[in-house]
């Protein structure tokens, strides 16, 4: 194995992860990229997403909500708005708030679509992170709220 | 000469309330230690972010135009100022330093023909500028101080922003207790918009090629407003600091004067007994005298 790279992950409450890493795979703003120790220097935009890293052959989820992520000199830093490991996500919360989002684009008037949509995105992607992770069967089907 | 018991139950007033100042003092400085820890985390976080920054206007030529966030306005009409204060009192003279400062800041802007509208954050100054400034007084944060997160700073910051882009205000700026030590805070004014790009100095910044991606301008569009939250989350942790700072060295000096107040009381009632024992002798001494002699 060639070696490790260093992924720190920090959001304004806390720094989230700081390990040696074999490989990460984010989400950019143009999809999934990897990186792999030794990689060139690289600024990218992420969206609301997944990244996963591999560590001694177990690979561990992780929900990003916007940021950046730059590589230099062996190291990746994702600085996120927030930031969860499959394990602290709280999914009773996410559920709850994609229902919030889902009821709120339903009704369409009087609303932020924008802010509704990129919060539905959040939860949905936190449900998929934990549901990666093996932490839900399944995804939930929405309940049809009134 | 007030009676003896009098006394005694003052001293046990000033005792419970040196108990009370004491334990205010300790729980104070729990706290800072806490918001203490935060901010360092938060710092770790604030400095790759400038280090950012300064990264991409160096590469890609800033270019005020294109940015809202970052154009000064050629006249300044309306100034929005955002006071931040504390929800509590018995930090000494925290809040009022903060209240006086901003007084003479709407006195110099009201001075100068400019309008000046405000947005308080915490309770003292809430209910000061809402008795004296109720007119210009646009929008009000209460119980909020030590329990805001990073989400609730987003939503803060997005309403000055929007107050600074739609016109309503020519400039927003900031005014906070700048933690200089435990000892002493000081009211520190700061531009928050438009935003006043840091120089990035060239040796700062390491001259390697990066792979940017999406082009380095379109990301400097998207994480450059969010640079307000950064300085809007890092200004309410240092405020918080030295609210709990202030209250500390208050609370510390109010125990201290309880101490000294219980030393002068506990004095006088010394002396008040010595005085009675003294007459009771006095008594009892006469009292036999005449007994012998009758």
């Amino acid at each position: 194995m060639a070696g490790k790279i260093l992924l720190e992950v920090i959001t304004p409450d806390r720094l989230v992860v700081r390990d040696e890493v074999d490989m990460v795979i984010a989400t950019g703003i143009d999809g999934e990229f990897g990186v792999l120790p030794n990689h060139a220097p690289l600024l990218c935009l992420l969206q609301t997403g997944e990244a996963r890293f591999k560590k001694d052959g177990s690979i561990e989820y992780m929900a990003i909500t916007g940021g950046v992520a730059e590589v230099f000199e062996n190291k990746m830093t994702i600085l996120a708005d927030a930031a969860e490991l499959a394990r602290e996500i709280d999914v009773k919360r996410a559920m709850k708030a994609r229902e919030r989002a889902l009821k709120r684009l339903r009704q369409r008037e009087k609303i932020d679509v924008a802010r509704a949509e990129a919060a539905l995105r959040r939860a949905m992607v936190r449900l998929k992170v934990a549901h990666r992770a093996g932490r839900l069967e399944s995804i939930p089907p929405e309940t049809m709220g009134e | 000469m007030p009676g003896l018991r009098d006394i005694k139950r003052k001293i046990d007033a000033v005792k419970k309330t040196q108990q009370i100042t004491r334990a205010m003092n300790m729980v104070a400085a729990a706290k800072l230690r806490a918001v203490q820890t935060r901010m360092e985390g938060f710092r770790v976080y604030a400095d790759k972010y400038k280090e950012l920054i300064s990264r991409l206007s160096m590469v890609s030529n800033v270019d005020e135009s294109s940015f809202p966030l970052l154009q000064r306005r050629e006249e300044i009409r309306r100034v929005h100022l955002v006071v931040l204060t504390a929800d509590r009192g018995l930090c000494g003279a925290f809040n009022t330093n903060l209240i006086n400062r901003a007084e003479k800041y709407i006195a110099k802007a009201k001075g100068e023909g400019k309008e000046v509208f405000l947005t308080v954050l915490g309770r003292r100054g809430a209910s000061y500028f809402r008795m004296h400034h109720r007119d210009i007084l646009k929008k009000v944060y209460e119980d909020i101080v030590g329990k805001y997160d990073y989400a609730f700073v987003t939503r803060m910051a997005k309403e000055l922003e929007d107050s600074f882009l739609s016109g309503e205000a020519d400039e927003v700026a900031l005014l906070y207790a700048r933690f200089i030590s435990v000892l002493r805070q000081e009211p520190t004014l700061e531009d928050m918009l438009p935003i006043e790009p840091e120089g990035a100095s060239e040796e700062d910044v390491n001259q390697i090629e990066y792979i940017y991606e999406p082009k380095a301008q379109e990301i400097l569009r998207q994480i450059l407003p969010k640079s307000i939250n950064v300085q809007l989350y890092s200004r309410l942790l240092e405020n918080e600091v030295s609210e709990h700072a202030a209250r500390m060295t208050a609370m510390d000096n109010a125990t201290n004067n309880c101490k000294d107040m219980i030393t002068q009381l506990t004095l006088i009632y010394n002396k008040a007994r010595q005085a009675s024992i003294t007459k009771e002798l006095m008594d009892i001494v006469g009292g036999a005298e005449a007994l012998r002699q009758g």
